[in-house]
């Protein structure tokens, strides 16, 4: 087909903010000499032989500047685990975190200890705020532990408390709060240090599915204007689809596939991937790239752009009953996408809906 | 496995029966015919090991080594100790003589109005009422400037005692194998040895000093903080540790920025239990030495003055009120709401003018008199009124106290006391050792005939087992009274309340004050130190009782109701059937409390472990008192674990039953 050779992806000409490579978790007895004395990774069974629990098992991967990277996995799949190898907060049985060119598990306590003060921030999946202190004084906590002079810190923790849309709320304190208030407090300390690489290990998962909903708007607002790399973990697929530059879908320790949700969509590696994207709609997901058929003439009824999602055009493509013409930043012809395409994928129908 | 064999009941040989009835049958043979292996029965003398005199000699021999550091030691805590006297009991003499000008202490007004401001601050009105009557009630009934003396040792020795706790804690925490093969069995001994034990080597390393029975009662009341430390960061929830590190937290500020104040709530139930055992050691601190309310107690106890020593009794109940209450609310305190920029005096209000009034009061103490010395016309006593009740009493019920102490004399006391003693050792030592291998594993057998053989060895046989004959009583009367009140109290609520109110008072009580009463009606003597450890160990029984079933999940009653069960069908077959480990587990807290409380009851002349403990005391005999304590811990451990083992056995067994129910 010839949608295969179409390049998808923001990531692929960017560089690699962080990436790991062949991390294992092994939980139980000699692991490390478990793994260092095989030329070859060992499977499932030869964990089980030797008594050991594979939570994160040879995972390789490159999340680039600026992307949303998403690990999507059940409970007990191992991406929690994996996200904490990444912050080094577990310490990897074997491989490699780099990040900005520098191995991370071989970094020194004071230096990790610098470049979380710096470089890094989390927001976690029940907030984590401390009892004991305020609004400001949680948001102004990773400054205050750098031992930034108390008015800066201050002007800055207001900074951001205004960012997430907090200001007036101050001098609450996190039992005063509800959870989506909580969160966005969460969110604003993870931010007041302005870090480089954001980690969310399930940011909305404890919430109501409307704020969740909210929040994720939200968080897509503040990273139109920050632009961090984020390395996001959930274990809800519609989530993933919803906020994703890329997905990792982890299962028993292992990622058994990597793509954009239209890859994912498009082409499952496994059955179980297949199982998570089979209601996903199409449309959504789906970018005009992926539809349209070389062009063949003139008469076309307007111009959209390749990497418009079909949903977004399906309306006016399908009223004006006629093709319209793919073209990019440059305005050169790419090919075309007919209103029948269009109505095949929203009802479902051909060889893309499937 | 045979286990599974004896609770299905079915057909396979019950051999777990069988070993117990071999063995019982096998011990009372050995019991009744003594001649039938002499050294079986009754511990051969020439096996005895000489261990106390061993241990005598080893602290004689290292006195003179350990004496500068002991001296130092006593110097360094006697300022914090001198200042706190001189505070809030003697004023500073600024020259030498008694007519010497003095700093004044603070004024008694000043301190009543202060800890009712503490209360308010903290708790609003009810506790600032609670408090006010408290200390007003020392000020009225005259034990004022005891009741100093003993709030000077319990403010010197509960930050110590609270700081050492915490660090010990602390350091537990951060090294689990400190923990597990240090602290815990320290603290396992240190709550089971009788404080009475372990005062006498504090006692002869430190000397009379003003010091000591500050060391004797911070060693007494610390364990508690160092395990509420512990526990409080163990349960720190795993994110807000993560969130630390991702912070860029260092160890130091991991520890003193998150994890010990996200920790506080349960760290401020430590220092509670700090302040009541500090209470609770006050008349034993007072026997090595220590002023203040315990030596009025004692004196009256010794001197059979009931009055004196009921008020200064009840003095030391309303400190412990007003100090428990206190530090409750102060722990459940949320903190205070005040925007950025609420200047220093709007933030504090309370402390300020609980300053000023101290201030204040005191200042003006040394012009009226009556500001800084509560006026002998103010004060009043119901001594008399005690004392005459009492010989009131006796006067006219004293046949019905005779008969009821002759009735459990007979009838109860001494045949128990009387197998006990004819029990041969070695079966008692096998018994256990059977007990532990059917409840749990070798480990378990091996650890309870070691410590039930111990007193064997050691050659006080005897005397533990009218200790095990005291505590065993009293253990099964506390359960005949505590379990039935505790299934009362689930089931009515203006009970609930009154045996609330009831139990909290008896567990401020130090254990001593018990007593006095009960030496008044039934004279010195087994039955009375019976009645006051029921009184003492009846607590346990009734609050795990009242948990148990409070914690029996609501949707197993409302399945039960739905079935059509009556309330006492569903009292006999769910709720009690379920609440059962929580059961044993006050079962084992009474036979503990039980223990504790038999040491101080030989104070009225029992032949038990306690005597043996008391005399080691008066002779300062370092080597008899500790063995003769390790003793009363090591049955106590014993019963503890044993009790435990079946505990978790029994949950066991429910959690498969409802396992297999669901299938």
């Amino acid at each position: 087909m010839a949608l295969a050779q179409v390049p998808i992806g923001a990531s692929a000409e960017k560089p690699a903010k962080l990436s790991c490579k062949h991390v294992w978790k092994l939980f139980g007895q000699n692991a490390e000499s478990f793994l260092a004395g095989r030329p070859t990774p060992p499977d499932a069974a030869a964990l089980a032989e030797a008594g050991l629990v594979g939570a994160v098992r040879d995972v390789t991967l490159d999340v680039a500047e600026g992307e949303i990277f998403i690990v999507m996995g059940l409970s007990g799949s191992g991406k929690s685990t994996l996200l904490r190898c990444l912050a080094r907060l577990i310490e990897p049985t074997a491989g490699q975190v780099v990040f900005e060119g520098r191995d991370l598990l071989k970094a020194s306590e004071a230096e990790m200890i610098d470049i979380r003060r710096h470089k890094m921030g989390m927001v976690f999946q029940n907030f984590a705020l401390l009892p004991h202190l305020s609004v400001l004084d949680n948001v102004a906590f990773p400054l205050a532990i750098q031992s930034v002079p108390k008015d800066k810190r201050l002007a800055r923790a207001r900074e951001v408390i205004e960012l997430v849309g907090l200001k007036g709320r101050e001098g609450a304190y996190p039992r005063e709060l509800s959870g989506g208030q909580q969160q966005r407090v969460g969110i604003a300390r993870s931010l007041a240090v302005g870090p480089d690489l954001w980690f969310l290990d399930e940011p909305f998962s404890a919430l109501d599915p409307l704020i969740r909903r909210e929040m994720q708007t939200e968080l897509q607002r503040l990273q139109a204007v920050l632009k961090k790399t984020i390395i996001f973990i959930t274990h809800d697929f519609d989530e993933a689809i919803r906020l994703a530059d890329r997905i990792a879908i982890m299962k028993d320790g292992a990622v058994i596939q990597t793509g954009t949700p239209e890859e994912l969509v498009l082409r499952p590696a496994t059955e179980y991937v297949a199982e998570f994207t089979r209601d996903v709609q199409r449309a959504k997901v789906m970018s005009v790239r992926s539809l349209m058929r070389p062009a063949n003439g003139a008469g076309y009824a307007g111009t959209v752009r390749p990497e418009q999602k079909i949903a977004a055009i399906a309306a006016q493509v399908i009223e004006a009953g006629k093709p319209f013409a793919v073209a990019d930043e440059s305005g050169a012809l790419l090919g075309e996408i007919a209103p029948q395409a269009v109505l095949d994928l929203l009802i479902g129908r051909g060889p893309a809906g499937a | 496995m045979t286990d599974t064999a004896l609770t299905s009941g079915s057909r396979p040989i019950p051999w777990g029966r069988i070993g117990w009835l071999l063995l019982l049958g096998a011990t009372l043979a050995l019991g009744i015919w003594h001649g039938l292996l002499p050294w079986a029965a009754d511990y051969p003398k020439p096996w005895v090991l000489p261990l106390a005199k061993q241990i005598t000699t080893l602290f004689k021999a290292s006195l003179d080594t350990l004496m500068p550091a002991t001296r130092a030691f006593s110097a360094v805590l006697q300022v914090p100790l001198d200042f706190a006297i001189g505070l809030f009991a003697k004023g500073f003499p600024l020259g030498p003589g008694p007519d010497a000008p003095a700093i004044p202490r603070l004024s008694w007004i000043g301190i009543i109005a202060a800890v009712t401001l503490i209360g308010h601050a903290y708790g609003g009105r009810k506790v600032a009422a609670i408090a006010f009557f408290c200390f007003a009630y020392l000020a009225v009934f005259g034990q004022w400037n005891p009741a100093m003396l003993t709030l000077a040792l319990v403010a010197v020795c509960v930050p110590v005692g609270a700081l050492l706790g915490l660090f010990i804690g602390v350091a537990a925490y951060r090294n689990p194998r400190f923990d597990s093969y240090v602290v815990r069995p320290a603290l396992d001994l240190l709550q089971t040895v009788p404080a009475f034990a372990y005062i006498i080597p504090i006692l002869f390393l430190f000397g009379f000093t003003p010091v000591t029975p500050l060391i004797a009662t911070v060693a007494f009341a610390m364990p508690p903080m160092v395990r509420a430390t512990t526990l409080a960061l163990h349960r720190v929830p795993a994110e807000i540790q993560e969130f630390g590190a991702m912070a860029g937290c260092t160890r130091a500020q991991l520890l003193w920025r998150i994890l010990l104040p996200s920790a506080k709530p349960t760290l401020m139930i430590g220092v509670n239990q700090v302040i009541m055992l500090t209470l609770n050691m006050v008349i034993i601190a007072s026997m090595i030495g220590a002023e203040g309310l315990g030596f009025d107690v004692l004196f009256a106890l010794r001197n059979q003055k009931i009055g004196v020593g009921l008020e200064a009794g009840l003095a030391i109940t309303a400190l412990a009120i007003a100090l428990d209450r206190l530090s409750q609310a102060a722990a459940e305190a949320k903190p205070a709401l005040y925007r950025p920029g609420t200047p220093f005096h709007r933030r504090h209000p309370h402390l300020l003018l609980g300053l000023a009034i101290l201030a204040a009061t005191t200042l003006l103490g040394t012009f009226l008199p009556a500001f800084a010395a509560v006026p002998p016309e103010m004060t009043v006593t119901t001594a008399p009124v005690w004392d005459g009740l009492v010989k009131w009493i006796n006067v006219n019920f004293f046949d019905y106290f005779e008969a009821l102490r002759t009735f459990l004399l007979i009838w109860i006391l001494n045949p128990v006391k009387l197998t006990l003693l004819n029990l041969p050792w070695l079966g008692a030592v096998l018994l256990a050792a059977y007990a532990g291998w059917r409840l749990r594993d070798k480990g378990l057998a091996m650890l309870a005939a070691g410590l039930i053989a111990f007193p064997a060895l050691v050659g006080l046989w005897d005397k533990a087992m009218i200790t095990v004959y005291l505590c065993f009583i009293a253990a099964v009367i506390s359960c005949l009274i505590g379990i039935p009140l505790g299934v009362v109290a689930t089931r009515s609520r203006w009970f609930d309340r009154v045996q609330q109110v009831v139990v909290d008072t008896l567990q401020t009580l130090p254990s001593f004050v018990y007593l006095i009463p009960v030496v008044m009606l039934f004279r010195v003597g087994d039955v009375t130190a019976l009645i006051a450890i029921v009184a003492f160990a009846v607590t346990p029984a009734i609050r795990y009782t009242i948990h148990g079933i409070r914690q029996v999940p609501p949707h197993l009653i409302e399945a039960a109701i739905a079935t059509g069960c009556t309330r006492g069908q569903i009292l006999w077959r769910v709720q009690l059937p379920l609440a059962l480990p929580e059961i044993m587990l006050g079962i084992n807290q009474t036979i503990l409390f039980a223990l504790s409380m038999l040491v101080i009851t030989a104070l009225v002349g029992t032949r038990d472990l306690g005597q043996e403990v008391y005399i080691a005391l008066t002779k300062v005999d370092t080597g008899r008192g500790i063995i003769a304590g390790l003793c009363v811990a090591f049955l106590g451990i014993a019963a503890d674990r044993l009790l435990r083992a079946g505990a978790e056995r029994f949950r066991r067994r429910l959690g498969i039953a409802a396992r297999a129910g669901m299938g």
